[in-house]
């Protein structure tokens, strides 16, 4: 979390923002990040992500859920407070299984979605900083950080080399906040 | 260049020549706008009809199940009717969000937003039923496993009943999840175009923060993927257990395997329906033909002529069962159901589920928004009929002839049902003003490949032969 400045430039279809990614990450400029409107399919792995690891985080509730129907249930019905029902025994699996797996289901629903907001760091109330509102319209935002103390005239040069719609320079907070969304941040008074 | 290529026999999905730009204007139109005379009347409208159920269930809590027709020989009356019905609907909503999207289907997006507010409404109203069937409504955790002062005692996890607790909250609270999980982005484009301080306030506040950056782009798939994953055997299993409710008993007429894909088909069947109802409303009033083309209603009027067509096998699979099985009481029950007190209402259900969908093996008809409109509603009606026929008609002429009865509701009982109807149109109306109706997002993702402008030029690279192709793919950066 801190302040810093970043050069921007603005594109409005897929194909410029993948030979922009390119040269920004063959150039040795620190790629920020690139914000766009909806999923496009092979940009995380022309900006070198990882392919996310967020369904194993599932798998695993969806066992604590299946182990807490299970355990919980044959527990009860053994040890607890087991109840003749209609002569039937008491460890009684194939009846378990309906609820067995719907915990499954919902714990490994409830668990994803949880970690997801943790790992994209969302939740209600967050303020994050919007380098350009069409950015969830239809602009795809590529976003480079200037390197502290360094002017930013070479790095914007070599942005206009990649032809976007529009470029300029920005100073902005990098991580998220509590915050509201109708105020606005100014963040150039504290920014030396 | 876009290299995703699809046929352009394949009908375009997004008619209208549009851009990006264009896609968030229609779909953000609605919201940015006072509605219409039409909508607040429409409102008004749920909102008394909420009242109305509000009151008839106070009456029937105050003064107790008396007040319904229900009696000892027919214990499920149109509470558990309804309470199937309205579960029944919420599948197609699952169906187009997750199952169509294990399959890739490219169509399920300009539908899928609406089809799950439906799903979640039509939760929603189910639950009310089986809680207000149990007269003392207060009591009703009684039905959760805590540990309580009542003695170390918990509920029978063996019963179709309480398996039936869980399935239903599990599939309200994964379906919530998803279509949640679905709208942060879109909420978030809603915020970053909003004129007013309050807008953006209240958007920034449902968008949970998001921006939109590859990384939280990728997640979201992830989630999408495996959501859709979970949801698919969940929606099977949720009508498979509400089926369970019968066919775990031994009553004739109840106690047959054929109930869980049965309930399935028809689940799917009524839902379908009521999601052609509601978007070929949304689609007129919100002006959206160019995101829920004609193709689109034509793709759902096949999935119910196939599911009606299931039904139907499975009505005389039952019939036919009866009569090979050689069991005198399971026969004297279809006796009953087809040709006794009820016969009405098993014609009825016969006519609407068998016969109406047929009319869909015309692409003419298929494709036909009057007839289609018409058609949705029949399907709904006939569906009603047939919880209604496996209930009630299996109750009213039990083992003892002499307890034998006729039940018809009294007003509390269909006050309660107009109200959840209430209930849906409330939610369904808000939903339709205060949210994007369509998934603007995943619109977005299949507009260049499936929207008509972009379709166009596939005739030409269809044309190329390979190297040319190839030529001009290599040169396109």
């Amino acid at each position: 979390m801190a302040i810093k400045k970043f050069a921007v430039a603005c594109f409005d279809d897929e194909a410029p923002l993948f030979a922009a990614v390119d040269k920004v990450r063959n150039s040795g400029y620190k790629l920020h990040d690139v914000y766009t409107p909806f999923p496009v399919h092979g940009l995380d792995v022309a900006m070198g992500h990882k392919d996310t690891d967020l369904h194993i985080a599932g798998f695993c509730f969806g066992l604590t859920g299946t182990a807490t129907a299970l355990g919980f249930m044959s527990w009860i019905f053994t040890s607890d407070w087991p109840i003749n029902y209609a002569g039937k025994p008491f460890f009684a699996l194939p009846a378990f299984i309906p609820i067995t797996f719907e915990l499954t289901v919902l714990f490994a629903a409830v668990g994803m979605v949880l970690t997801y907001c943790y790992l994209n760091q969302i939740m209600p109330g967050v303020k994050k900083h919007v380098f350009h509102p069409r950015q969830t319209d239809d602009y795809f935002v590529l976003v480079v950080e200037v390197p502290e103390g360094e002017p930013e005239g070479e790095i914007m040069e070599f942005l206009a080399g990649t032809n976007p719609l529009e470029t300029n320079v920005q100073v902005a907070e990098d991580g998220w906040w509590f915050g509201r969304w109708d105020k606005d941040e100014d963040y150039t008074k504290n920014f030396a | 260049m876009h290299l995703k290529y699809e046929s352009f026999v394949r009908e375009p999905l997004i008619t209208g020549d549009k851009t990006y730009a264009q896609v968030t204007e229609d779909i953000c139109k609605p919201i940015e706008q006072k509605p219409s005379k039409l909508w607040y009347v429409g409102f008004v409208l749920s909102l008394l009809f909420l009242g109305f159920g509000v009151f008839s269930v106070f009456w029937e809590v105050y003064w107790g199940l008396g007040t319904w027709g229900i009696n000892r020989t027919v214990g499920w009356g149109w509470d558990i009717t309804n309470f199937v019905w309205w579960v029944g609907i919420g599948h197609a909503g699952t169906l187009i969000s997750a199952i169509l999207l294990l399959f890739r289907q490219g169509w399920r997006t300009g539908v899928n937003r609406a089809a799950e507010a439906m799903t979640i409404f039509a939760v929603m109203c189910a639950g009310q039923f089986p809680i207000f069937h149990m007269g003392r409504v207060w009591n009703a955790f009684y039905v959760l496993p805590l540990p309580n002062t009542r003695g170390p005692l918990w509920p029978n996890f063996n019963s179709a009943l309480l398996w039936d607790v869980f399935a239903i909250s599990t599939y309200f609270t994964v379906s919530l999840l998803f279509w949640y999980s679905g709208l942060v982005p879109d909420f978030a484009t809603i915020r970053d175009r909003a004129k007013t301080k309050l807008r953006k306030r209240l958007y920034g506040l449902a968008s949970f923060g998001w921006t939109g950056t590859a990384k939280n782009w990728q997640r979201f798939e992830a989630l999408s993927l495996v959501l859709a994953g979970l949801s698919t055997p969940l929606v099977l299993s949720v009508h498979t257990i509400v089926s369970f409710d019968f066919a775990t008993s031994v009553i004739p007429g109840w106690h047959a395997t054929i109930f869980p894909p049965y309930f399935v088909a028809g689940a799917v069947f009524s839902g379908f329906a009521m999601v052609q109802t509601l978007l070929i409303l949304v689609r007129k009033i919100y002006k959206m033909e160019d995101y829920i083309t004609l193709g689109h209603i034509e793709a759902m009027n096949k999935v119910i002529v196939l599911t009606g067509s299931i039904v139907g096998v499975a009505y005389l699979t039952e019939l036919f069962m009866a009569w090979y099985s050689q069991v005198h009481f399971e026969q004297e029950a279809f006796k009953y159901r087809v040709f006794g007190p009820y016969w009405w209402a098993y014609w009825a259900m016969m006519t609407c589920n068998v016969v109406s969908p047929q009319f869909f093996w015309f692409k003419k008809l298929r494709r036909n928004i009057v007839f289609t409109f018409i058609l949705s509603i029949v399907v709904n009606i006939g569906m009603w009929f047939e919880r209604f026929v496996i209930i009630v008609t299996t109750l009213a002429n039990d083992f003892l002839p002499s307890s034998w009865t006729y039940y018809s509701p009294t007003w509390p009982e269909l006050g309660f049902y107009l109200g959840t109807f209430g209930l849906f149109f409330t939610c369904f109306f808000l939903f339709s003003k205060y949210f994007p109706v369509i998934a603007i997002a995943e619109i977005k993702f299949t507009l260049k490949v499936s929207g008509d402008k972009y379709k166009r030029d596939m005739q030409r690279l269809d044309a190329m032969t390979t190297e040319e192709f190839l030529e001009e793919a290599n040169h396109a950066h």
